[in-house]
């Protein structure tokens, strides 16, 4: 009889572990529970450090997955699991032989860093907001006006202990010299700022990109965090800020000041652990059993988790720890 | 600008039967609106408020000198709310900001380290032989205000409304740092956009201004003005308040606390004399109300029983806006008629110099 594995969430990881569970002769179900597969990069532009459209990436693994038969199930919210199935919120069990936890992430919520703005004045932003206004080519101010001067902020909900998010969300920074790139290519004319605490280029072309920001598109780089944003008179936006490189406060007005959010962890990932009896890292992460040797088994029987569900990955990471978890699940059920 | 968010940040303020506690300085710069309050809560509002003759200082202004150490303070709250105990009441409500900031901070203090409370009760049983319990809920008095916000419109005389254009009178609204920066879920609204004062300013029909500086600190700060050679920090600060407000016109300036209503007044006679500049429509400053001024105008309150007379800059422009009927020769009689002096005028680099007060 044909072995079967329940993943839990449609996005890019999830859809990659389903593609090569297949390749290896196992049949899955993807339980997604918004109405199309595709998770956040469904609203992303292009992907750092090559500038690749998000399209590109998801319609290939869309297509595959339509083609290989996999059975996907939308609107199917999950409420609790075992190493055997999945519980959905209308009370429905789905059996298999093995689970596999792609839930990813959630976005922090700009709101919460009140003295940024964001939802009371017109021209504060995040850098999803930006990605899915540039997918819809309406990326201006609020009047429909081009930007003459932007900023940028990183860490905004990442490296934080006030709004208790410690981690490093890792691919922010780059995302901000990418949007910085973009904007800069779009609005030529304005100056763009990047406020930061500190550039993290970990991965490959990171740091190229980063000076070709600089070198090429002359986008400026402040060594400081922004304290607080409030509107001036004619509707632009006050930034204050310190120059940490040279020890002095800096007062600045923008036309648009962008929050480059983190990753957290999903608020169900308590309620899921909880029912499976997973570990959750003090940041709420899924903890995998180890993060050498068995960096995509949960630890708990039957139970395989990929993807952002336990930290904060690029898209890359994803679909290769997806091949990995794949092949995990298939040692597993093998030996079963 | 849209400030729902304010709604996010709520706690319980009592009813009634309010335990109060004066503030030290508001008597001297403002000394109708601690009595403004009572009044509005007794008599417009039916509440019962204690103003108990009993209480102390807080010495907050000794504590964030340096003066007094957190033992002692600690012990001195711990006496007022002794205080509270033996007259029956549950509700502590403070005039002050600064003791407001004090009780919140001891109380979470004592919450964070119970070892701390137990000592400051060893320290007051051995100081004064008493003990006490803790208050049931801490407000500050514009909490209490805003409580009633509703309640008042329903009563409202007039409205902050300019009278003469129909259009609401624009409010520069000014939160003392103590209020919620040290705690932010201790104030409505939190720390960002509190939303105390502007939920009076908009129930009573006037429109919030914001403006670059709007979460600056007035410049009070004890350090800076308490230490002499440091005052130029203060004036700074409130220079760089009034330069960034001014472009919105605003027609007056609220505050709820003592300093900042105090020192975003007086330093604009300070700021003309030093370099001839004058806010305010027609260079005749900016009034800076209380909110029981405020709310004692909405009320139909002399404005003379409010003390309004002791303000640097002229309150005449605004009441006239509001359609504030007032007896122009009695600004400077107090209570039961007596004269208590007219200082000369505080009107500099204005072409005509003095207001022309309805006679």
């Amino acid at each position: 009889m044909k072995r079967r594995v329940v993943i839990i969430g449609g996005g890019v990881a999830g859809m990659q572990t389903a593609l090569r569970l297949h390749a290896a002769g196992i049949g899955s179900v993807i339980l997604e529970k918004d109405s199309a597969t595709g998770g956040k990069l469904r609203d992303w532009h292009k992907l750092f450090p090559t500038f690749t459209p998000a399209s590109e990436v998801l319609d290939p693994l869309r297509r595959a997955v339509g083609a290989a038969g996999i059975e996907v199930r939308t609107g199917a919210e999950v409420v609790g699991l075992d190493g055997r199935g999945a519980v959905l919120a209308d009370g429905t069990r789905i059996d298999g032989d093995a689970v596999v936890v792609a839930t990813g992430f959630t976005l922090f919520d700009a709101r919460i860093k009140e003295e940024y703005g964001y939802g009371i004045y017109d021209n504060v932003l995040t850098s999803a907001d930006v990605e899915r206004m540039l997918n819809e080519g309406t990326l201006s101010m609020k009047n429909g006006d081009r930007p003459r001067r932007i900023a940028f902020l990183h860490c905004v909900g990442s490296r934080d202990e006030k709004v208790c998010q410690r981690h490093c969300s890792r691919v922010c920074c780059v995302t901000g010299v990418k949007q910085a790139m973009e904007l800069k290519e779009r609005f030529p004319e304005a100056d763009v700022f990047n406020f930061y605490m500190d550039i993290r280029m970990f991965g490959s072309g990171y740091e190229e990109m980063y000076r070709e920001a600089q070198v090429r598109h002359n986008v400026h780089f402040v060594r400081g965090r922004i304290s607080e944003a409030a509107p001036t008179i004619d509707g632009r936006i006050q930034i204050k800020a310190e120059d940490t490189l040279t020890g002095r406060p800096l007062r600045m007005s923008v036309d648009m000041l962008i929050l480059l959010v983190g990753m957290r962890a999903n608020d169900d990932n308590r309620r899921l652990a909880d029912s499976a009896s997973l570990t959750l890292a003090p940041s709420g992460f899924v903890q995998p059993a180890d993060p050498f040797l068995h960096s995509v088994e949960s630890g708990a029987e039957g139970i395989f988790c990929v993807g952002t569900v336990t930290a904060p990955k690029n898209v890359g990471e994803t679909l290769a720890e997806a091949a990995a978890a794949a092949d995990a699940v298939a040692d597993y059920l093998k030996n079963r | 600008m849209n400030r729902r968010n304010w709604t996010d940040y709520q706690k319980e303020i009592a009813d009634d039967r309010y335990y109060y506690a004066r503030s030290c300085i508001r008597q001297n710069f403002f000394p109708g609106s601690e009595r403004a309050f009572l009044n509005i809560l007794h008599d417009d509002l039916g509440r019962d408020v204690l103003d108990d003759p009993l209480h102390t200082s807080c010495t907050g202004i000794g504590y964030h000198s340096d003066i007094v150490p957190l033992e002692t303070i600690m012990t001195v709250v711990a006496r007022q709310f002794s205080l509270m105990n033996d007259a029956g009441y549950e509700n502590f409500i403070s005039s002050c900001i600064t003791s407001f900031g004090v009780y919140t901070e001891i109380l979470s203090t004592w919450e964070e380290f119970p070892e701390t409370e137990e000592r400051t009760r060893e320290n007051l049983f051995k100081a004064t032989g008493r003990e006490f319990r803790k208050p049931k809920s801490l407000a500050h008095t514009s909490d209490i205000v805003f409580h009633f916000r509703e309640r008042i419109a329903e009563l409202a005389q007039r409205r902050l409304v300019n009278v003469e254009t129909g259009e609401p009178l624009r409010v520069v609204e000014h939160i003392g740092c103590h209020y919620a920066k040290i705690f932010p879920k201790s104030g409505i609204g939190g720390s960002e956009f509190p939303y105390v004062l502007a939920g009076m300013i908009e129930s009573w029909g006037g429109e919030c201004v914001d403006y670059p500086e709007r979460r600056h600190c007035c410049g009070f700060g004890f350090r800076n003005y308490l230490v002499q050679a440091n005052r130029g920090y203060s004036i700074a600060n409130s220079h760089k308040k009034l330069e960034s407000m001014a472009p919105y016109k605003p027609d007056f300036i609220v505050a709820n606390c003592p300093g900042c209503a105090m020192f975003l007044d007086k330093w604009q006679y300070a700021i003309a004399e030093m370099e001839g500049t004058t806010y305010g429509q027609g260079g005749r400053g900016i009034p800076v109300l209380t909110y029981e001024e405020m709310a004692g105008l909405v009320l139909g309150y002399d404005p003379w029983e409010l003390g309004m007379q002791m303000h640097q800059v002229d309150v005449e422009p605004l009441l006239d806006k509001m359609g504030v009927a007032y007896d122009p020769a009695a600004k400077y009689l107090g209570r039961n008629g007596k004269f208590i002096g007219q200082p000369d005028t505080a009107v500099v680099n204005c072409c005509d110099a003095i207001y022309d007060i309805k006679q």
